[in-house]
């Protein structure tokens, strides 16, 4: 027990360097109203998947706009498209498109790995 | 005598019309072998059976007379009437003026073509005057039709089409040499029966003027080598471009009458049906991306095109609504929205070939490839413990956004006394319909078996569903021992039954037909029945096939909310024109896409049953017994 139970917590700043943006362009190119998303969370309220995994389409923004895409990979097949985020979606983003677009680019860029 | 008639000029002519005859023959022998065996075995079996005479009388309707192009529009059908009715009995009626007055029996092909030319003293006794007047006078029906051509190429709006379709550059040069083949006709006939002055009163009369200025018979002879010359080109480059369909349209009809359909794979009949789209561009006038949201270039003749040209499909295939508006008005008759859903299920096409003479014989097929199997996604779905029910309401993804259809329901389910329930009351997974229309059918598989296993445990005889994008994939794509209703045919069941009592609301109401429903599930009575059961129904013009898309329809993922939304307008605008007290749906999504809108209240139709059912006197104990009934259906114990 030399740290006496203490361990140096890992840094939690985002590293924009190590960040990739590859996928979140990818999409936004194709369907702009993405950058209006306000994060408000009424999607992932709404989210049919989120009835049974904490899938949150808003976390899953989050994280591809700050360009960590990793967890994102798996996570975003769990996604039925069944597209009532996009109609309770305050901004009017179709988020049903980000989310098939978001497959499309990861299968694109699937050479991408951290 | 007979002299050997020949003449240089017809060289062109002969080789396109030979090239083009062993190039339909390969090519249907290859697209005969790439037939799957079932297939080849309707083929044959329509080929020697009652499906031959069908495909006969439907290729003289069709693909000669143009009936149902004749019936959307009259002007165009008369042209595209005109060019092909009138080309094929020039043809008929040349070979049979050949064979007649020609100097012997059974001539080559261009003695009939050029007929003139090698008998310019043809025309003189009345009755070979008489067959010229025939002949001048298909060639004068040919002509008009060419002319309307001629004017829609430059505006469409003149043979009552608001839009037509954009070509390539072969196809131009193709148009072009079509377009070439009748006035140089006439014209070079015109000269010759000028320099001899037979003719009739067409070609004498040109002819006869052509010869007060002109030395008729030598400049003939240019005009009938430009003949032989548009004709030969238009033959060569008929496989490159959309004028294959003359000849894949007849194929396309056999096999349509021995009873081959799309399926959800590319294959030869997808190949054949691809190469018949003729760019008449009716759908394009159908389509309500094109006149309400004002997107041109994503509507089937142009996805027909993409896929005949090996271009990127992706985003024309996606973007669409999948209304089925074109497949009903497709006078070809092709499968538009199937032929989109395989694009859809296929990898991103890549444009494979960029060579010109690859055209001509494609490798194997030029739809591409279904994409491999993937590992599960939704392996978290926990195991499922249905309650054992008679009857089972799956609300679906969308009743659940719209709670007052979900109550609606639930006390409908109620009243007719059925011991049913709610499978999927705390909200379950996906029908699957969505994933599907987004081309991932391995996703939507896995969702299927869920749902299954769920339906199977309970031991239910039927399955109601309150949204059609449910009903169409339950009634379709599973494969389940039960009974599928859509809750209009449900409710219209109760009706018949007698078993729950309705009054007559005082209401005027006009029906919006939902797409899954109408158009890609055929319910359309239903419906209507149920509404002219509890109120009073007005018709608004687009009922049944002539049904609107709302809009908000899920097999357009690319559509913005904005263009969602000037669909809904005009739709919404459409079916208030009478101001009725309500806009009745039978769909969660419509009602959802269409309420913001409309200026009349939107409503579900269970919405207006509930409210029509009569309920019991109120008594204290018939209500705890509802309420304990309720509970218990609906698994709240």
């Amino acid at each position: 027990m030399d740290k006496f139970g203490f361990t140096i917590s890992k840094g939690r700043q985002i590293d924009w360097e190590a960040n990739n943006r590859e996928i979140v362009d990818f999409i936004i190119e194709r369907e702009p109203s993405l950058k209006s998303c306000i994060e408000c969370g009424g999607c992932s309220a709404t989210c049919t998947t989120g009835n049974f995994t904490s899938f949150s389409l808003r976390e899953i923004h989050i994280l591809l706009k700050r360009g960590e895409n990793e967890p994102v990979r798996d996570i975003i097949k769990h996604c039925m498209l069944c597209g009532k985020c996009s109609l309770v979606c305050p901004r009017g983003v179709n988020t049903r498109n980000v989310v098939f677009l978001a497959r499309q680019a990861f299968k694109k860029y699937d050479s991408y790995a951290v | 005598m007979i002299v050997m008639q020949f003449d240089p000029f017809i060289i062109p002519f002969n080789l396109g019309l030979y090239f083009i005859l062993i190039y339909v023959v390969t090519r249907s022998i290859i697209w005969f072998r790439e037939l799957s065996r079932p297939d080849k075995l309707r083929l044959q079996r329509g080929f020697f059976g009652k499906p031959f005479a069908q495909s006969l009388k439907e290729i003289f309707l069709e693909s000669l007379i143009h009936r149902k192009i004749l019936k959307t529009n009259l002007r165009l059908g008369y042209m595209h009437m005109s060019l092909a009715f009138g080309w094929f009995l020039l043809i008929l009626l040349g070979t049979i003026e050949a064979d007649i007055f020609g100097e012997k029996h059974l001539n080559a092909p261009y003695k009939a073509i050029f007929f003139k030319f090698f008998n310019p003293d043809h025309g003189k006794t009345p009755f070979e005057a008489g067959y010229s007047f025939m002949m001048d006078l298909i060639l004068a029906f040919i002509l008009s039709g060419l002319l309307l051509a001629v004017i829609k190429r430059f505006t469409s709006k003149a043979v009552g089409m608001k839009k037509t379709t954009r070509l390539k550059r072969l196809d131009k040069v193709a148009l072009a040499s079509l377009w070439l083949i009748f006035p140089s006709r006439l014209i070079a006939e015109s000269l010759t029966s000028g320099a001899y002055t037979t003719g009739s009163f067409l070609t004498g009369t040109l002819g006869s003027w052509f010869a007060t200025f002109l030395p008729a018979k030598e400049v003939a002879y240019p005009f009938w080598w430009l003949y032989s010359l548009s004709l030969g080109t238009f033959f060569v480059l008929l496989p490159l471009t959309r004028y294959l369909h003359i000849p894949t349209e007849l194929f396309l009809i056999f096999m349509r009458n021995s009873g081959i359909r799309t399926g959800d794979k590319a294959g030869t009949y997808s190949e054949v049906e691809v190469h018949s789209c003729s760019s008449c561009g009716i759908c394009i006038d159908r389509c309500q991306l094109s006149f309400s949201a004002g997107i041109n270039n994503i509507q089937s003749t142009y996805l027909m095109k993409s896929i005949r040209n090996n271009e990127d499909t992706n985003d024309i295939a996606h973007n669409c609504l999948l209304c089925g508006r074109c497949d009903q008005a497709c006078p070809v008759g092709i499968e538009l929205s199937p032929i989109r859903m395989i694009v859809r299920r296929a990898r991103e096409s890549e444009n494979k070939y960029t060579n010109t003479w690859n055209g001509y014989f494609r490798s194997k097929q030029s739809l591409p490839a279904p994409k491999p199997a993937a590992k599960p996604a939704y392996d978290f779905l926990p195991e499922s413990n249905p309650e054992k029910a008679d009857v089972l309401y799956f609300a679906g993804c969308m009743t659940h956004l719209t709670p007052s259809i979900k109550n609606a329901m639930v006390s409908i389910l109620n009243a007719s006394g059925l011991n049913w329930s709610f499978i999927d009351e705390k909200g379950g997974a996906c029908c699957g319909r969505p994933l599907m229309l987004a081309g991932q059918d391995k996703e939507a598989r896995e969702l299927i078996n869920f749902n299954s296993q769920i339906i199977w445990k309970s031991g239910a005889h039927t399955l109601v569903t309150s949204c059609p994008i449910c009903y169409k994939v339950f009634k379709e794509s599973y494969y389940l021992d039960v009974e599928v209703l859509h809750h209009t045919q449900f409710i219209k069941n109760l009706i018949d039954e007698g078993s729950v009592k309705m009054n007559f609301l005082n209401k005027r109401v006009t029906y919006h037909t939902p797409c899954e429903l109408g158009r890609n599930s055929g319910v359309y009575d239903e419906p209507k029945e149920v509404l002219r059961h509890v109120a009073s129904l007005e018709i608004t013009g687009f009922d049944d096939e002539n049904s609107l898309c709302c809009g908000g329809s899920l097999g357009n993922i690319m559509l913005s909310q904005a263009n969602k939304r000037k669909i809904a307008t005009d739709v919404a605008t459409e079916l208030t024109k009478q101001s009725p007290d309500y806009l009745v749906t039978a769909c969660p999504l419509c009602k959802k896409t269409l309420a913001p809108v409309s200026k009349s209240k939107v409503a579900d139709i269970s919405e207006i049953v509930a409210e029509a059912i009569v309920t019991p006197a109120y008594t204290k104990k018939n209500s705890q017994q509802r309420k304990k009934k309720s509970r218990v259906s609906a698994g709240i114990t």
